[in-house]
């Protein structure tokens, strides 16, 4: 297992650098100096109760949410408020929702080369070639021609997951996806998710997933009221956590499953 | 009444088509860029776009009408009737479809932005590939049942000379004294033009449903 030599700067070498980020919703304060350095390569699950600002964390760092102080890096680019490094982040990064957010009007094959065609301007030939490669990687080739609402939840993600990879990104992000699945269909997500993190993607995932976290995960991120509480690799984090609010988070989701 | 009266209404329908079809038009293309401005999140030009809106809701066709062909000549813009006709229809026809489809694009789940924006998708293309598609679906109910109201409302392009269908009724009305036989034939022409619009309404409607499924 990876120790991260030095968590708290953001390192040049970083795939992504936050530094000293900080986020308002008018006076209601999201996130508070939020320091994060993820290497390439490198799996941070993110977890914490609802309202702590996981997905505020994750949506900033593609410009989903602006934030008002500190910087974010990804891959050298320092992500401004203006289109072009909006769009140059962009194109490095995946996002994978809990709701999918698949398009309903195109079938499953279009979801995967429509943003490859128009935005990094691939041929259509190719894109097709990339989205049928990737849809069998998350073993769904077959149902290429279908539109997502025939599918199931764990099928669609799968497909969401094949769709951000079409755009060859260096890293990506989970937004809870697996929270809104039935349970039944959380094993081929997070196998499909862990195959992705044994290739070696850099991934930052916010799950409640803890056997996911111990499974793959260099490091666990646990955040409340919008900052940064404690991070630690997995046996440690599960095993002894430091702050009080942390056990008894561990205490209040591992009692539940 | 003669095949001679029949022929006149039947020039006055085809005066309906074409003030129907400018409508739509006009309608149409500014419609979609009122809804485009309205929902921008360019504060000044949502604001534009709402008065436009208020301005042309709260007011009736008619005047509208009235304002651009007799108004405009009073301060010396003389425009021929077919271009006045087209500026008051598509003025009216904007205001109300931009309304609908500004209404259907913000229906559009919002997640389905964030992907295409995640994607990396530009503007152009989030909204011609991802938004649209599915906020022409939300509203095509209303956008046919406005389309069918606009074809009803080119009535009004009598005030400013056009014989079309309501007119030439009126004028075979008052020459065979037959208003009932007149307006019926008059209403079942109307009806003919209508109804198998609300039909391909209808039609378009199941098609698209059974894409999405």
């Amino acid at each position: 297992m990876n120790q991260p030599a030095a968590q708290n700067t953001a390192a040049t070498d970083a795939m992504i650098a936050m530094a000293h980020v900080e986020k308002w919703y008018g006076d209601f304060k999201a996130l508070t100096d939020i320091n994060l350095a993820v290497r390439k390569g490198e799996r941070i699950v993110l977890c914490g109760p609802s309202g702590s600002g996981k997905s505020t964390l994750i949506r900033c760092i593609n410009h989903l949410e602006s934030y008002q102080k500190g910087e974010i890096r990804v891959g050298g680019t320092r992500l401004g408020d203006d289109a072009r490094t909006i769009d140059a982040v962009r194109r490095e990064v995946g996002m994978v929702f809990q709701h999918f957010n698949l398009f309903p009007h195109m079938t499953v094959l279009q979801n995967c080369m429509l943003a490859p065609m128009r935005s990094l301007g691939v041929s259509k030939a190719d894109a097709e070639a990339t989205a049928r490669k990737l849809l069998g990687r998350v073993k769904i080739l077959e149902q290429a021609e279908k539109y997502p609402a025939q599918l199931s939840g764990g099928q669609q993600q799968r497909v969401a997951i094949a769709r951000a990879l079409c755009m060859k990104p260096k890293v990506m992000l989970f937004d809870e996806p697996t929270s809104a699945l039935d349970p039944e269909m959380v094993k081929e997500v997070l196998d499909t998710m862990i195959s992705l993190a044994e290739e070696g993607m850099t991934m930052i995932c916010v799950t409640h997933e803890m056997g996911f976290a111990r499974q793959v995960a260099n490091r666990v991120i646990f955040m409340a009221s919008g900052a940064i509480v404690e991070e630690a690799p997995p046996q440690e984090f599960f095993s002894n956590p430091r702050h009080e609010r942390t056990r008894q988070f561990l205490g209040e989701i591992l009692h539940k499953h | 009444m003669g095949s001679n009266e029949f022929l006149f209404l039947l020039t006055g329908l085809k005066w309906t088509v074409l003030l129907s079809l400018v409508g739509f038009v006009g309608g149409g293309v500014f419609g979609l860029a009122v809804a485009l401005l309205r929902t921008s999140g360019i504060a000044p030009l949502e604001r534009g776009s709402r008065s436009y809106i208020s301005l042309f809701q709260g007011t009736p066709l008619l005047m509208q009408l009235f304002v651009v062909y007799y108004g405009l000549a009073l301060v010396g813009l003389k425009l021929d009737a077919w271009v006045a006709v087209a500026i008051g229809f598509t003025l009216h026809a904007s205001a109300y479809l931009g309304e609908i489809w500004r209404g259907s694009i913000e229906a559009v789940p919002k997640g389905q932005t964030e992907a295409a924006k995640a994607l990396s998708l530009h503007y152009v293309s989030r909204m011609k590939d991802v938004i649209l598609p599915q906020a022409i679906r939300i509203s095509l109910p209303a956008t046919v049942g406005f389309l069918v109201q606009l074809i009803k409302g080119t009535s009004l392009a009598a005030i400013v000379g056009f014989t079309e269908l309501t007119r030439a009724g009126n004028i075979i009305s008052n020459q065979t004294f037959k208003p009932l036989l007149v307006f019926g034939i008059v209403g079942i022409l109307y009806f003919l033009i209508c109804w198998p619009l609300s039909l391909y309404g209808s039609h378009l409607e199941r098609r698209m449903a059974v894409a999405s499924r």
